[in-house]
């Protein structure tokens, strides 16, 4: 007979092998949970929410949670519940959108300046640190005021901020792997440059890609909140977890307070979400870490 | 290599850096695709005044002579003008600067303090109910946007309870006045310094209570770094043989704690002090905004609503030259404390 173990191993074999690594796996597991299921909800909210999210005085203005407004209304007279539900899209676009860009142009810059070395080398790396070393809430403000609203344009100046994060990571990496016996060795049997990076290098970079860019992901929907708060947001009469926190400040003294907490809690928890998987798989990845 | 020669060369090695930071922002404001002038009006002026506005403001020349001109100007502390109503920028930076400033000594007091704290308290702990939750804690601070933080202190502590108040610095018309010295005074700029200097007790306390809310939100948001920093630098110190010699001479283990194995686990949380800068300075636009602090941040938000990119360019290159001027003094107190790294 088989036992229960077993069982949830045949089943779920992913599953049970982070489970029993410790904390660093329940982190990855609960992460996932979180996450998973806010992009399903943000997925299905089209059918599942009472009221139009966009539409005017569905209910009296300002009125607390009730058994008809689950969580309340704004000082529009929106049902604050379908906005929590529709709230999210936005921000898993700009945040999937700019972690792509970070990933298209910090990974291959990285790996190809890193393995050329000498003068690109240098330049790359002057230029990447610069950028790495600027406050990354100004840069990501003042690109975004120049180019204007739209889900795009906001991913991209979250992009310009993090990829010097890739570039970094992947530079370290591929200086320590490529004085390696075994790529030494590949060289030594005439293989050529570029066989040596992409079949021998990346994929023992490709680890510590993964848990950047998940990281990455909550600083994505980090900035891309905080840009909305400073009235950078995409538009307003697309329901929005940012633009309802940054409305919402406005009728703080009135003490309205589930207007600003049941959005702001789903930005946590997203934010979290993604955070719990990278330092998770940061640790399973690197057990170097682990006592 | 000595100290000296060590300074020289990390100051050398600043200049370039800060010289693409220049051209960066410059490229950034004036090359990208979006004139600031057009933005400025929102299309609604006529060709004569946009022209006119161009003209004020240099915009007219060819990109290479405005590029040289505004180096020119940085290099006599010229920042540009406003195009609201062409006044100093500079000027209106030096009058915002001392805000920001008392707001990030604060927070960093607190993010530091408490990180060091709770990184000791979780390494000490290793592996231990108290240890995964000061760990959870450090994940769940860095997870919270630090407006929406900053919105829960204010609705508790100063909408529902009275305690404190939710934005400014003092009660207007409260401002101290820093050291008097017959009819002249001496001033910081900091609040909380010049109410001292003044003499005036009352004054501190209440600059006290107008500058909690804002440091604690920040420091809260920045302190997960501190914690996992000292945490993990902990781990390591103790497996080292003289914290066991410590503990084998009896010495008491707070004693061991703080005088043996956190002295040597302090460096790096130096440097992270050094790196996290520009990321306090990134949240200090947030919490400025929260807060209505009338720093350097809410100086970038409201001209941003004004649409004023001149004094935005100003404003970001400040931020940039700070956050190059502070990392200097890391590194270079960094050197003075640990000597292997001028070899």
């Amino acid at each position: 007979m088989e036992t229960e173990r077993g069982l949830r191993t045949r089943i779920l074999p992913g599953l049970t092998a982070l489970t029993s690594r410790g904390l660093a796996g329940w982190m990855v597991v609960i992460g996932l949970g979180i996450v998973l299921s806010i992009v399903t909800m943000t997925l299905i909210a089209p059918w599942i929410s009472p009221y139009d999210p966009s539409a005017l005085n569905v209910g009296p203005l300002r009125s607390p949670p009730n058994g008809e407004f689950p969580l309340g209304t704004n000082h529009l007279g929106q049902d604050m519940l379908s906005r929590v539900l529709c709230g999210g899209s936005i921000m898993l676009q700009v945040s999937v959108l700019s972690v792509l860009l970070c990933l298209t142009v910090g990974v291959p810059i990285g790996l190809i300046s890193s393995y050329v070395g000498g003068a690109l080398d240098k330049t790359f790396s002057l230029i990447m640190d610069s950028i790495y070393a600027f406050p990354g809430m100004v840069l990501a403000i003042t690109i975004s005021a120049m180019l204007g609203r739209g889900v795009i344009n906001m991913a991209l100046s979250i992009a310009v901020v993090y990829i010097p994060s890739y570039f970094r990571i992947v530079r370290s990496h591929v200086l320590t792997i490529k004085e390696l016996p075994y790529a030494v060795a590949a060289r030594s049997i005439g293989a050529k440059g570029d066989t040596i990076l992409f079949r021998y290098i990346l994929p023992n970079v490709v680890p510590s890609i993964v848990s950047v860019a998940t990281v990455n992901f909550a600083d994505a929907i980090l900035t891309a909140a905080g840009l909305t708060f400073v009235g950078l947001g995409v538009t307003k009469d697309i329901p929005d977890w940012g633009w309802d926190l940054t409305d919402g400040r406005t009728l703080l003294p009135s003490g309205a307070w589930w207007v600003i907490t049941f959005p702001g809690v789903m930005i946590v928890l997203l934010a979290l979400g993604f955070t719990l998987i990278g330092e998770g798989l940061s640790e399973l990845l690197n057990p170097r870490l682990e006592q | 290599m000595g100290l000296r020669s060590y300074i020289v060369a990390r100051v050398l090695l600043t200049i370039p850096m800060i010289m693409l930071l220049l051209t960066f922002v410059f490229l950034i404001v004036r090359v990208l695709p979006g004139d600031p002038v057009l933005l400025h009006f929102e299309k609604a002026a006529s060709p004569e005044t946009i022209e006119l506005m161009r003209q004020r403001l240099g915009l007219d020349k060819p990109l290479i002579d405005q590029y040289f001109e505004y180096l020119a100007g940085l290099m006599r502390g010229d920042l540009g003008k406003s195009m609201q109503d062409f006044s100093p920028v500079g000027q209106q930076i030096f009058s915002a600067f001392p805000a920001t400033l008392e707001l990030a000594i604060y927070s960093t007091i607190i993010a530091v303090g408490l990180g060091i704290f709770l990184g000791v308290r979780s390494s000490q702990s290793y592996n231990s109910p108290q240890d995964h939750s000061i760990r959870v804690f450090g994940i769940v601070v860095y997870a919270i946007p630090i407006f929406f933080l900053g919105m829960i202190f204010q609705m508790v502590f100063g909408v529902f309870l009275h305690w404190l108040p939710t934005g400014g610095r003092i009660y207007p018309g409260m401002e101290p006045y820093g050291l008097i010295m017959g009819d002249q005074y001496i001033s910081t700029g900091l609040y909380t310094i010049d109410s001292l200097l003044e003499g005036n007790v009352f004054k501190f306390f209440q600059t006290l209570r107008y500058i909690f809310l804002p440091s604690l939100t920040l420091g809260l948001v920045l302190c997960g770094v501190f914690i996992r920093l000292t945490r993990s630098n902990m781990l390591e110190t103790f497996r080292l043989d003289f914290v066991t010699a410590a503990r084998a001479r009896g010495l008491r283990e707070r004693t061991v704690l703080y005088g043996y194995a956190f002295r040597n686990a302090f460096l790096p949380v130096l440097t992270m002090m050094g790196l996290q800068f520009a990321v306090l300075l990134g949240g200090a636009i947030l919490t400025e905004t929260t807060f209505s602090w009338p720093g350097l941040g809410r100086y970038l938000v409201d001209r941003i609503n004004f649409r004023d990119y001149t004094a935005i360019q100003g404003d970001v290159v400040f931020f940039g030259l700070l956050v190059a001027l502070v990392s200097l003094v890391v590194d270079v107190l960094y050197a003075y404390l640990d000597p292997r790294i001028r070899l």
